[in-house]
């Protein structure tokens, strides 16, 4: 597996040829205005980016979000728990069990249900898989925007063993709606965990065929390497999170620095990448896959036995007061900020979603780029609209 | 019995007219089965199925079912594009193509025109389709297309002299620019003989045909995550077929047969054996095609795609450098190897 100190630091080489560095010698030339979307291959969804080019070279890029929204914070208001869950797995619809858990962990911190072990690792068990279900997504999608599709069947290939083990337990494939308060619907069926455990040793297995499809091929990195550099700083100030966060060398994970359900009784690590680029955010990307498939397989080894639903009263009605949950999506940090008055519907509930902060940054990465680098910078930094619009 | 056909006399005009009946019926053809291939030859490197019902045996009508559905498709025309040339860039980009065919030997006599020139036709008509696509993006009226249009320039003047200079190696080593003549030359075929030369002629002659074709690695100009689908951003139903997909096919075909001719040596086995001449040339001719075709689209969805200037650097930086070299290598072979080496 490569290492990332095997490859070349980002940063101006001499080989690469810099957009601001072309001379455009006697040549007048003229800026246009390009619309990015609102439909366009690459941004995944109904993202615009207004984009003023100059012949390849892009020149200013403003980001325009709304065209999805709606209006979950406040549809939220008029719905009871139950529904909601529902609701905010729509949100990033990638990891629609990853949404509903910190909405939960809201409402049981608020009401203090106790929920069972064993509940608290099949929920860790469902995050991580969808972790890499949304991680091989990305992957796919990432090579796809870069001209090579065959990455993408290969992606789909892993995902499909890891999607029919949850759609066994689950009966959905995207949006599960599987959480309750005080636990999980329901035990998982028989042939879940062989089915969990092919996938997962699966992906563990061939993720070496991934990197010599992508990752060690020479065009790829020229593609990636030292494009689109985010640097600490701004990551920081922007409030980056997330696989993009740690792609730019910040060492911050919720699931290690501030362990919510059993993260920590297992053993993974946190990867991060000094250089900020789109090889990078990549490669972050790829090695959370194995993380968290290493993490599936410790929490079935451990898996306590017991029940799998606490004792909560029949309708979910938190106490008055306010709670802030955050947790890690795959995405990055997602927050719950959830206010009651004691009825059965929350009084408010803010949303901090990963996605939305990512991109608020992008104007800073991609100016002064090339067009072709600008769909690099949008793959490589692995937004979901529904999350950004919600 | 009718007079004209009693007085029926197979004129020059007549058996033109026969071939080139033939040749428009085998380039869809061609495009079809190369279609077709293309599907089956991605399932398999994919891990999927590809398509699998329409016809009912693996999916073999899929093409023709993709191509029933372009002609029912819609023919939009932007307001504001130019019309006529939107209208007969397609025609520009497919007829080149079609002649293509022409001077590609599939045996010794199953050849439309054997011409003098016939390399030189070759090269020169194999290039005239990016004319038709500069004519769609700018008559477009878009700006996608636009920015494809001017991609495609940058890369076939980058990428039409590497073809030539590889193509004029194979002229030197046949000393004829007559298609026939270049493959009777082939005792053992160029990419194995001389040695180095004719392979490294082959591999230059393959990233010039791709990158002409824009096939990824070399697609900016259509890249479909960029730029949607770059000039034929606003094509539909059969302009779309005639200017991209059944043009990308029939170019692919024609190319793959024109490398097979160059370097594979033909309608003649590849290495001069005894037993190998059992089979007929035809046979030895589309096998090769098939081998090339099948190389190109292997590569074509295997590797990503490269950046503008990377691939402005690789034509100028690498490719025609090494061609020239090349060039210089190949003539002292022709004046300097003795005769025993040749063939």
């Amino acid at each position: 597996m490569a290492k990332v100190e095997d490859v070349p630091l980002g940063g101006r080489g001499t080989d690469v040829l810099w957009p601001d560095e072309i001379s455009t010698g006697d040549l007048e030339t003229q800026e246009m205005v390009l619309n990015v979307g609102p439909q366009h291959p690459a941004t995944h969804g109904v993202f615009r980016l207004l984009a003023t080019i100059d012949g390849e070279v892009l020149v200013d890029a403003d980001p325009i979000i709304g065209y999805m929204h709606r209006g979950y914070e406040k549809l939220v208001e008029a719905r009871d728990y139950r529904q909601i869950t529902q609701l905010v797995s729509r949100m990033d619809w990638l990891s629609g069990i990853n949404n509903e858990l910190p909405m939960w962990l809201a409402v049981e911190k608020l009401m203090e249900i106790e929920v069972p072990p064993r509940a608290q690792y099949m929920r860790v068990i469902m995050c991580e898989m969808n972790r890499i279900l949304n991680h091989l997504m990305f992957f796919a999608s990432f090579g796809a925007e870069l001209g090579a599709i065959t990455p993408t069947f290969y992606a789909f290939r892993e995902r499909e063993d890891i999607q029919y083990a949850l759609e066994m337990a689950t009966g959905g494939r995207m949006h599960f709606g599987f959480m309750r308060a005080g636990g999980l619907k329901e035990d998982v069926p028989a042939g879940f965990y062989r089915q969990t455990l092919k996938g997962v040793r699966q992906v563990i297995e061939r993720l070496d065929q991934y990197e010599n499809l992508l990752i060690g091929n020479e065009i790829f990195k020229e593609r990636t390497i030292g494009i689109g550099v985010l640097n600490k700083e701004d990551a920081q100030s922007f409030g980056v999170t997330g696989p993009i966060a740690r792609g730019s060398d910040i060492d911050a994970d919720v699931r290690k620095d501030e362990p919510y359900l059993v993260y920590d009784q297992f053993d993974f690590n946190v990867h991060t990448a000094p250089n900020g680029d789109c090889f990078d955010r990549f490669w972050v990307l790829l090695h959370e896959v194995v993380e968290s498939a290493r993490i599936v397989e410790q929490a079935i080894e451990a898996l306590p036995s017991g029940p799998i639903l606490g004792k909560v009263p029949r309708v979910i009605q938190p106490p008055p007061g306010e709670v802030y949950v955050r947790t890690e999506n795959p995405l990055g940090e997602l927050g719950f900020y959830l206010i009651s008055d004691g009825d059965k519907n929350p009084y408010r509930m803010k949303i901090r979603t990963p996605s939305y902060n990512n991109v608020s940054v992008l104007p800073v990465v991609l100016k002064n780029t090339f067009v072709a680098d600008m769909i690099a910078i949008l793959g490589s930094f692995f937004f979901v609209l529904g999350d950004i619009d919600r | 019995m009718p007079d004209f056909i009693a007085n029926f006399e197979l004129t020059p005009w007549w058996i033109l007219g026969i071939k080139l009946a033939v040749v428009l019926t085998i380039v869809p053809l061609g495009s079809l089965i190369g279609g077709y291939a293309l599907h089956k030859e991605l399932g398999h490197l994919q891990h999927r199925l590809g398509p699998m019902h329409a016809g009912g045996f693996h999916g073999w009508a899929q093409t023709l079912a993709d191509g029933i559905k372009f002609i029912l498709k819609e023919d939009i025309i932007p307001a504001k594009a130019d019309a006529p040339v939107f209208k007969f860039a397609p025609v520009m980009i497919y007829v080149p193509i079609v002649l293509l065919y022409t001077v590609i030997p599939v045996d010794s006599k199953l050849i439309v025109e054997d011409l003098d020139v016939g390399l030189f036709f070759l090269l020169a008509v194999g290039s005239i389709p990016v004319i038709g696509t500069l004519m769609a993006a700018w008559s477009s009226a878009n700006k996608y297309a636009l920015i494809g249009g001017l991609r495609a320039a940058a890369q076939l003047i980058a990428y039409e002299l590497p073809i030539v200079l590889s193509a004029a190696v194979v002229a030197m080593l046949a000393g004829s620019l007559s298609v026939i003549d270049i493959v009777e030359a082939q005792n053992w075929a160029f990419v194995i003989w001389p040695p180095g030369i004719g392979l490294i002629a082959f591999l230059i002659f393959l990233a010039g045909a791709m990158a002409e074709m824009t096939m990824p690695p070399f697609d900016m100009p259509i890249a479909e995550s960029e730029i949607i689908t770059g000039p034929f951003t606003e094509y539909t139903g059969m302009r779309f077929i005639f200017s991209f997909f059944g043009a990308e096919m029939a170019h692919v075909v024609a190319f793959a047969g024109i490398a097979a001719t160059l370097f594979l040596g033909g309608y003649k086995p590849i290495v001069p054996l005894e037993f190998l001449e059992v089979i007929p040339g035809f046979v030895w001719f589309l096998l090769k095609t098939m081998f090339m075709f099948f190389l190109m689209t292997w590569i074509r969805f295997t590797l990503p795609r490269l950046r503008e200037d990377q691939l402005q650097k690789f034509a100028w930086k690498y490719l025609i450098p090494a061609s020239l070299v090349l060039i210089l290598a190949a003539g002292a072979w022709v004046l300097y190897a003795p005769e025993a080496l040749w063939h």
